[in-house]
């Protein structure tokens, strides 16, 4: 057995964290070019907006998480909370 | 081997008896024998068409009835039991195994029901067995949650009873076809469903006992009840338009507890709900395709959930929590777990050539058909929602993310099996669908792999994605943290138990006012009469009774005898 301290496993590189991120960049342009060049079915008026799925999709996540985020103001307990009865 | 009109549940509950009485090796071959047996019988041998009634009093009692909705759920039932007993086999606990039986029996009992009363039946037993495999985590937590959860449920048992009662008395039929909400018993058996089903404000059963359930457990639990639910209102209320509205609160509203809830297990309890919403919202529309969306997204999700409950049953069996706030980098000890549990969370986001992706369009589709705009942008908000809570934050947060530093060991071999199979699953489905749909119970050519579909998923959900990574780089995300979100439950969970509380004190301190009251009044009556003129009497001395009835006694000797001398 190895020192598991020096083991240096995949993610362990930023490199290579930086490569996964380039890749996925690279693949999300793809996408959004694509859309200028494919012919969508059109079945939602909101569908002629150019990008309109990656826009959506973009938007849908952040305001899902900054609303949750908010919402922990409000409902966050602590961890015991229902576990003490006064 | 046996006959056609055999009820499918039968095998199950003698191999529960079976499993009673063994153990060691023999004990597991009897347990993964069943349900590929349980299977192929079923594959082979029964056919649509086939009833099995049984005569009691006055009723008849269908225990066996087979059509293609029956028999979809029937083939389902037996992987998802072959599944979770595979990845069950290491655990030596009599109660869980021979529960783990009973349970896949009763569901098989359920969809084959042909009458109301024979559901009744095993709509209870579902109840009565699954509640062991959150009892046998042999936590107070998990045995609190356990009782909250068996309320739950049996309330649900005795609404679908009572309507069942109040049908045979209108229309005299016991039959179990299409309901609708038609008069009470349709609103009892539609609220029955619908706590099974996980309605909005009635879901907390699930999210409550679910985590607390045993690392196998919860694979056993997410298979079956919620989706007997579906399959109950499938055959019940198909194209009942409150279920749309339901069904789309139920896919939006879980996704912001999931983003901010920290057991893992947790998670997924809302994203089970999430996906339950689209299954109802299906079945609300009511259309063949949205039936068929509906039913196979049932198909599909059991597998993949099962498969991330099974990744995360995993992590809980070799880290012993499954909190986001305390795992990271387990993928340099798991990495199997990781990829299988990957495979999982691309099924559930519904990529392309995953299984998510073949069933939920058909919901999706049949939505904006039927002319639900504004619905089907919120279907599309709660499907980015998905891939953002389950599809990334499940995989992340346990296998990536920041490194714990917990070494620890790759699942048990049986475990990765399971799992190898669920992904192997997921993967045929996704990307070979013309086998699933063959099976679906209503006639619809569908083909979910165009241009368009398949390039605007993509950009969703890449586009999701990209949002996660975002939010991470500006420290927007919010942090993991040990806590509990209030939710519904809240309201039986706080508030109830205080008043039961208050009303306990109040009353115990009424009794103790009174007693005190009448105590004193009584100590003022005797002090009062001490001072009279009359208590210097010695009749009037303490305990009169006794000489009071002497002298009653006495004079009415003496007046008897003065009559007497009279005459």
């Amino acid at each position: 057995m190895h020192d598991p301290k020096k083991k240096q496993y995949l993610f362990d590189n930023p490199k290579n964290v930086s490569r996964l991120l380039g890749g996925f960049y690279v693949i999300c342009g793809i996408l959004l070019l694509l859309d200028f060049v494919l012919h969508r079915h059109i079945g939602h008026s909101w569908e002629h907006l150019p990008g309109f799925y990656a826009i959506y999709g973009f938007v849908a996540c952040v305001l899902l998480v900054l609303i949750a985020k908010e919402l922990r103001k409000l409902l966050m307990r602590k961890e015991d909370y229902y576990d003490v009865d006064q | 081997m046996w006959t056609s009109d055999l009820p499918p549940f039968i095998p199950f509950f003698v191999a529960a008896l079976l499993v009673l009485v063994t153990g060691g090796w023999l004990r597991g071959a009897i347990m993964v024998l069943t349900p590929v047996v349980g299977g192929l019988h079923l594959w082979y041998d029964v056919s649509p068409g086939i009833t099995y009634t049984w005569n009691m009093l006055d009723y008849q009692l269908i225990p066996m009835r087979s059509d293609r909705l029956s028999l979809l759920f029937g083939y389902l039932f037996h992987i998802a039991a072959l599944l979770a007993i595979v990845f069950a086999l290491q655990v030596r606990d009599t109660t869980q195994s021979v529960a783990s039986m009973l349970y896949a029996g009763a569901a098989l009992g359920a969809v084959f029901a042909g009458d109301l009363i024979t559901l009744f039946v095993f709509w209870e037993l579902l109840a009565i067995t699954s509640v062991f495999l959150i009892w046998a985590r042999r936590t107070e937590k998990a045995l609190n949650a356990g009782f909250r959860y068996l309320i739950f449920q049996v309330t649900s048992g005795m609404l679908l009873l009572a309507g069942a009662l109040v049908q045979i008395q209108q229309t005299g039929s016991l039959a179990f076809e299409f309901i609708g909400l038609q008069g009470v018993s349709g609103w009892l058996i539609f609220l029955a469903f619908g706590i099974k089903c996980a309605f909005p404000f009635l879901h907390n059963w699930l999210t409550d006992a679910y985590p607390e359930a045993t690392p196998t457990g919860a694979v056993f639990l997410s298979a079956f009840t919620t989706k007997v639910a579906v399959y109950a209102l499938a055959r019940g209320f198909p194209g009942t338009e409150i279920l749309v509205y339901i069904g789309t609160v139920m896919t939006c509203f879980p996704i912001f507890f999931a983003v901010i809830e920290n057991d893992l297990r947790r998670v997924l309890a809302y994203s089970m709900i999430n996906q339950v919403g689209f299954m109802v919202c299906g079945v609300g529309i009511g259309t063949a395709l949205a039936l068929n969306g509906a039913v196979a997204h049932a198909f599909n999700d059991v597998i993949f959930k099962g498969l991330l409950f099974m990744a995360m049953g995993a992590v809980l069996y070799r880290v012993g929590n499954t909190n986001g706030s305390d795992l990271g980098g387990l993928y340099k000890t798991m990495p199997k777990t990781a990829m299988l549990c990957i495979v999982g969370a691309s099924s559930i986001s519904a990529f392309p050539l995953f299984s998510g992706f073949v069933s939920k369009s058909m919901v999706m589709s049949a939505m904006i058909e039927q002319g639900h705009d504004v619905l089907w942008l919120a279907l599309l908000f709660a499907s980015a929602g998905v891939f953002h809570h389950a599809g990334i934050k499940i995989p992340y947060f346990a296998f990536f993310a920041h490194d714990s530093g917990i070494r620890t060991q790759e699942a048990p071999l049986n475990m990765l099996v399971a799992m190898s199979i669920a992904a192997a699953l997921c993967i045929f489905i996704g990307s070979q669908p013309q086998y699933l749909y063959a099976l679906l119970p209503w006639q619809v050519d569908y083909w979910p792999f165009d241009a368009t579909h398949v390039l605007t998923q993509l950009q969703l959900l890449f586009f999701s994605a990209l949002a996660f990574v975002w939010l991470n780089k500006q420290g927007l995300y919010p942090p993991e943290l040990h806590s509990v979100n209030l939710d519904a439950e809240w309201v039986y969970r706080k508030p109830l138990p205080a008043m039961a509380r208050l009303a306990y004190r109040s009353a115990t301190q009424m009794g103790n006012n009174l007693d005190s009251i009448s105590k004193t009044g009584l100590k003022w009556l005797g002090n009062s009469l001490k001072r009279a003129p009359l208590s210097g009497y010695h009749l009037a001395s303490s305990w009169p009774t006794g000489s009071m009835v002497l002298w009653i006694a006495v004079i009415l000797g003496a007046y008897l005898l003065v009559d007497v001398l009279m005459m």
